[in-house]
């Protein structure tokens, strides 16, 4: 079958499935359960509107139960285990965790997260901040915005390979393409550099390229806090005497900071699982390891699922009280 | 401590909505004067302007003397009270008073003793950390006030500052303002209204914005009794002055008048031989209509509705047709008048006359 035939059928099953699900397992509910009809008519009518969510949500609660919920324990019992050769695995206790903690890799990549944790939260929001707030006010500010969003619409590899593109150095003699090499030697640089070659500057060439993905986002959420900010306010400093600096930082700032901080820590959730930038650009390697490519490494290529597990629960468990901090930031920023 | 002076005053958006237009106003030091008209009217937009927030598009606006169309607000010795309070929410009470002046860059001591000072006098003392929040209403209109207070302006702006508050509150923080206003004889006020109450009760001088422009400026009293045109006779008083279509067949010192239903009036207008026959308007304030038994009446009509308000009674009658309701308000209260047949008179002082929208008092 031709692969395009195969997806549009697909897409029609399961399209179709989920409305023949909610519509049929309704009329189920509400005519072969809980008629509404004979002498309990009231207490169906109300059965059947206490069991109606739990039947529409039912699906997705399976497949997050199945995709989400259920690997966390299956990675919690792997990273417990060791594979024996010939089949099956042994309980083998905090084992996996020790050999990680013994591993220079797995120390460069847990040093290099909080480097990334460092940079990249705190440069998008700035940025963001920043074009949120100048294109405010210009005619052609919506442009300017569309172009810094459009980062996001990029996948991180696609991003990576742009990014590669201006890092890029050539062998001496060839002709030189990249545009970070062009400005190095514009200033009096005196030959191309192999720029994702050097240690810990590499790691931020790869943290400019999730800036750049991530200030778009910053920008858009930022640009709303930012008019939501009443122009009375705005106006009472304008009387009260108060420059543009002082008016953004000591009036608007301060009330969009719940905002901002919904923003930070949703980078810097980005931020910790960042795997693919790293792995599209240098792989890991000149001192860029980051925890999600480390555990790529150990359970893809190294094939070592009891490491690999646990570093992937210690991501999670970095991950777990950010995110926890911020829903309950977005959800006061809602209230 | 300052008078404003405005000239030829005008304001078009975008070069060409014109919204206001000749503005001539003197406000003396010391004054309060507040903006009254419809929604619309222009009456924040001229404020806004005196601000500095509005760029006047012509015309020139002076404060002491000195021309300010293109100084900042800041620099304008000038302080505003938003409808919204606008206080700063992530600030307390004494950081939203002390922002102007840690801006000036006034030095601690002096920032600390102003905000006590004022704060004492707003009764803000036990406030004085809290956030604008945890403040009632009320309560966060003082701290606007206060705020401005503590810059010590020339001139003081306040725009609609009450129409946050609820009923009750109103008249308390109107009080409030006008004994603000007594203990500062010397600070000039501008206050801008839709409420006819608060014009009335607090201005020295009033001025009634309509149509672009102004239609009359005068103290409280020169308005109600004497408007200059019909806008202003129906915007001040309430319920509004009514309007009786009519000819001049008596001229003089006293006019008299056939009223187009059949009625006749007399009214201390004085008019000319030049005058007989012209159609007027004949205004006669609710409150200013008698009940009469004698002959020389001026409308006899029924009455269609009665609202008892205890202190008066306002009756309201069949009027011309197209034409708004007729109304009375009598004194006391009154029982057992609806469907009846009243005949109606006003005595000559009380009767205005308009031709073409203006008074014949101000030809």
């Amino acid at each position: 079958m031709h692969p395009a035939l195969q997806g549009i059928l697909t897409i029609a099953f399961g399209v179709g499935g989920c409305v023949g699900y909610f519509y049929l397992s309704n009329i189920i509910l509400d005519h072969a359960i809980f008629p509404a009809r004979g002498t309990h008519i009231a207490r169906n009518i109300r059965r059947a509107n206490i069991v109606r969510p739990w039947l529409f949500l039912l699906p997705a609660l399976l497949a997050l139960g199945l995709y989400l919920a259920y690997p966390v324990f299956e990675t919690l019992r792997l990273s417990l285990t060791e594979r024996v050769p010939g089949g099956g695995s042994v309980f083998v206790g905090l084992d996996n965790y020790k050999q990680m903690l013994g591993e220079d890799k797995f120390w460069e990549a847990l040093q290099n997260n909080f480097l990334w944790l460092l940079v990249v939260p705190a440069g998008a929001t700035a940025f963001g901040l920043l074009a949120a707030q100048l294109t405010d006010r210009i005619a052609w500010g919506n442009l300017a915005k569309s172009l810094i969003f459009m980062p996001m619409a990029i996948s991180f590899v696609g991003a990576a390979v742009i990014w590669k593109l201006v890092y890029d150095a050539r062998p001496p003699g060839a002709e030189q393409i990249g545009v970070l090499n062009a400005i190095y030697i514009y200033y009096g640089g005196d030959e191309a550099q192999q720029w994702l070659t050097i240690p810990f500057w590499n790691s931020f060439f790869l943290m400019a390229v999730l800036i750049w993905i991530q200030t778009g986002f910053a920008m858009v959420i930022l640009s709303a806090a930012l008019r939501g900010v009443p122009e009375d306010t705005i106006e009472a400093a304008i009387v009260d005497g108060a420059n543009p600096f002082q008016i953004f930082f000591r009036i608007k700032m301060p009330q969009i900071m719940g905002t901002i901080v919904v923003v930070w820590t949703t980078i810097t959730i980005v931020v910790l699982k960042v795997f693919d930038i790293v792995f599209a650009m240098t792989n890991g390697q000149w001192q860029t390891q980051v925890l999600a490519n480390y555990m790529f490494d150990k359970l893809f290529r190294a094939n070592d699922w009891g490491v690999g597990s646990a570093s992937a629960m210690v991501i999670m468990l970095l991950v777990s009280p950010i995110l926890i901090w911020n829903v309950y930031n977005a959800r006061k920023e809602m209230r | 401590m300052a008078n404003l002076k405005l000239t030829d005053i005008a304001k078009t958006y975008g070069g060409t909505v014109n919204v206001l237009n000749n503005i001539n106003l003197d406000i003396q030091t010391g004054e309060l004067v507040v903006f009254v008209g419809p929604s619309g009217c222009g009456k924040s937009t001229l404020l806004r302007m005196i601000a500095g927030l509005e760029k006047i598009s012509a015309g020139t606006l002076e404060i002491d003397g000195q021309v300010v169309n293109d100084i900042p607000p800041a620099q304008r010795g000038i302080a505003m009270v938003f409808q919204s309070y606008a206080l700063y929410p992530h600030m307390t009470v004494r950081d939203n008073m002390s922002f102007a002046l840690k801006i000036a860059g006034k030095p601690k001591a002096e920032i600390d003793a102003t905000i006590e000072r004022v704060a004492k006098t707003l009764q803000l003392g036990e406030l004085l950390d809290r956030l604008p929040k945890a403040l009632s209403g009320g309560q966060r209109q003082r701290v606007a006030i206060g705020r401005s207070i503590v810059r010590n302006p020339k001139v003081y702006l306040f725009d609609e500052p009450l129409s946050n508050l609820d009923a009750a509150l109103r008249v308390a923080t109107r009080l409030e303002i006008a004994q603000l206003k007594e203990s500062m004889p010397d600070s000039t006020m501008v206050y801008v209204t839709h409420d006819q109450v608060e014009a009335m009760t607090l201005a020295d001088r009033i001025v009634v914005l309509a149509n672009k422009g102004i239609a009359q400026v005068g103290t409280p009293l020169e308005l109600y009794e004497s408007p200059q045109n019909e806008f202003v006779a129906q915007f001040i008083g309430s319920p509004a002055m009514n309007l009786f279509p009519g000819k001049v067949i008596g001229t003089g010192d006293v006019t008299s008048l056939r009223l187009d239903g059949g009625g006749l009036i007399t009214s201390d207008v004085p008019t000319t031989d030049e005058d007989m026959g012209l159609t007027v308007n004949v205004g006669v304030r609710p409150e200013d209509m008698l009940i009469t038994e004698v002959e020389n009446w001026v409308m006899e009509c029924t009455v269609n509705i009665i609202e008892a308000l205890g202190d008066v009674t306002v009756l309201y009658f069949d009027s011309l047709e197209g034409q708004a309701p007729w109304i009375a308000k009598l004194p006391g209260i009154h029982n057992g008048l609806r469907g009846q047949s009243v005949r109606l008179t006003a005595t000559p002082a009380k009767v205005h006359l308009f031709h073409n929208g203006q008074s014949l008092l101000y030809r």
